[in-house]
């Protein structure tokens, strides 16, 4: 079974909200729902210490995720503090922004030399393709939040599951396109993601099959720095875990500290086989490189 | 005795853009720079990517190796620009087969045989000079998505007072501990997404007694020319709008968002 290395702490997650989220979706790798608490919310001095310890590792950019991240109540004392420290990435389902929060966020990037990023999660350009994935009302509700924060002057990075076929992704993308540019996002940001077959997902269409691994013949003349255990560490309510879709995994939790949890990891599951199928499944695409030629 | 001031210039991103490249050239020397950088990506974008070439060869330029020239000299399939997009990956392409197919297999051959790193002194500074970034070619790093701590580590680990890289096509510089720098020298081949049609080379000055001083320099060229040269070639009327307007048309999706609030595109 392969081991990689963390070369550098490039990327510093947060599992801010944890499981909790205000939606239920049906393709969601680790079950989110108002009503799952296997991990809980962040509080503020737990953020605080990772990123005081963050200094000394020179990470270089910091995400936040759940759940949704905005049902945590200090969620933007919290990305007004990292700003300080670097760039910041928030995941979102767009649902609860509100305007309050964004003019807060808006002067504190201003004030900032790094950017901070929404990126909004909407499976699909119309309700009939969004809803039954995210539920009822969903697509109108994100896309209220998309056009609040592009009011704001943010330009959100609409992020989109795939969970339709791939032959179909440069329509899927078009339609994308002209929906976002039609409801007034005059210049759209999107990032596709593959789906995780794990939790919720797994019950929608399938889990992993046994032969979806990584070997050590694939990792030969791979670039590693394409996966995310390479350059990132999640913070989770139960400690440093290995990356942001393996919470769940025991195998995942590294260490109390970022310092503890700096080994290397086994990538034994099959999620790990979409990060080396993908790439750099979780970065934003400016923080990407492409693959060094093998 | 008392050490003399030291003056370098600096440059990435030709892009096969040999007007501005020309004006660069003459603006360094007539500012007394005793050496020229050139930090990689010579083709792309532009026309007639030999013409670049030739001029950079034949003033004695120091160039070290870009991503596009690691895939223009060895044939490789694309740029490894690292664009995610399906649209910025298109316009690439177009870019990288025209550049392949008009560039001199000798030119390619030089391309393959420069480092992909060079260590300056500059006075008594460690000056690392690299494409992207010391630990990967194409890492790009953009002013506002780079923390301060990480450039801090770069600097450690790479035994540098200053780093000088270039790749994104946008300059910025920071101050780090110790008196140390990074520095995003620029590009000459294509305007910085901000309206205005020059492009940007940059000097660095060592006197004893002031310690380094930094200076981003614009370089006006017949930018009219350009375009005509590049529609002539067919390149896309994208890359011309970009020349002419100031503002990116392509390569879009890599930008955070605060680089990308500043265009219009």
């Amino acid at each position: 079974m392969p081991s990689v290395a963390l070369s550098h702490l490039d990327h510093l997650w947060f599992q801010v909200s944890g499981t909790l989220c205000n939606l239920t979706c049906q393709h969601c790798f680790i079950r989110c729902s108002p009503t799952n608490d296997q991990f809980g919310y962040l509080d503020l001095d737990t953020v605080r210490r990772h990123l005081a310890e963050s200094v000394r590792l020179g990470v270089k950019e910091y995400y936040f995720t759940g759940g949704e991240p905005f049902l945590h109540r200090q969620m933007t004392q919290i990305l007004v503090e990292t700003l300080r420290y670097g760039p910041a990435t928030v995941l979102t389902n767009g649902t609860v922004l509100k305007d309050e929060w964004l003019e807060t966020l808006r002067l504190a990037e201003a004030d900032s030399c790094y950017s901070l990023e929404f990126r909004v999660s909407i499976d699909g350009f119309s309700a009939e393709t969004n809803d039954p994935i995210r539920g009822q009302g969903t697509f109108e509700r994100a896309m209220r939040g998309v056009l609040k924060l592009v009011d704001f002057g943010f330009l959100p990075i609409i992020t989109a599951a795939r969970t339709w076929d791939i032959l179909q992704e440069d329509t899927v993308v078009s339609c994308f396109v002209a929906m976002l540019k039609k409801r007034g996002y005059a210049r759209p940001r999107l990032k596709i993601l593959p789906t995780l077959h794990l939790g919720a997902e797994e019950e929608r269409t399938h889990g992993y099959r046994r032969t979806e691994r990584v070997t050590d013949a694939m990792l030969e003349t791979f670039d590693r720095t394409q996966l995310i255990c390479e350059h990132s560490r999640i913070v989770t309510d139960r400690g440093v875990c290995v990356c942001p879709i393996l919470i769940e995994s025991p195998d995942a939790l590294l260490g109390g500290t970022l310092g503890d949890s700096l080994q290397p990891f086994s990538l034994n599951h099959g999620a790990c086989y979409t990060c080396y199928q993908y790439g750099a499944i979780c970065s934003n695409p400016s923080s990407q490189s492409a693959r060094e030629p093998e | 005795m008392k050490q003399p001031t030291e003056r370098i210039a600096c440059f990435g991103g030709v892009y096969s853009n040999y007007l501005a490249l020309e004006a660069a050239l003459r603006d360094a020397q007539r500012r007394g720079a005793e050496r020229i950088y050139c930090l990689g990506d010579f083709g792309a974008f532009g026309p007639h990517p030999n013409r670049s070439l030739e001029l950079l060869r034949s003033s004695n330029v120091i160039a070290i190796q870009g991503n596009y020239d690691q895939s223009i000299g060895h044939a490789f399939a694309d740029c490894q620009c690292g664009y995610t997009d399906p649209r910025d990956n298109h316009f690439a392409q177009l870019s990288y087969d025209y550049t392949l197919a008009h560039t001199n297999e000798d030119h390619r051959a030089w391309m393959r045989s420069l480092p992909a790193q060079w260590r300056i002194e500059l006075g008594p500074l460690r000056v690392l000079a690299c494409h992207g970034s010391p630990r990967k070619m194409n890492e790009f790093l953009w002013e506002s998505t780079t923390s301060t701590q990480f450039l801090d580590h770069l600097v450690t680990q790479y035994d540098a007072d200053v780093i000088l890289a270039t790749h994104t096509g946008i300059k910025w510089q920071r101050a780090l501990s110790g008196r140390r720098r990074f520095i995003n020298v620029g590009v000459l081949g294509r305007p910085e997404n901000d309206g205005h049609r020059h492009v940007w080379y940059t000097m660095l000055e060592y006197a004893p007694s002031e310690g380094l001083s930094v200076e981003f320099i614009p370089v006006e060229y017949d930018a009219g020319r350009l375009a005509r040269e590049m529609v002539a070639e067919r390149l896309p009327g994208e890359f011309v709008e970009t020349i002419l307007s100031g503002y990116w048309t392509t390569c879009l999706e890599v930008l955070p968002s605060k680089e990308r609030r500043r265009g219009k595109h």
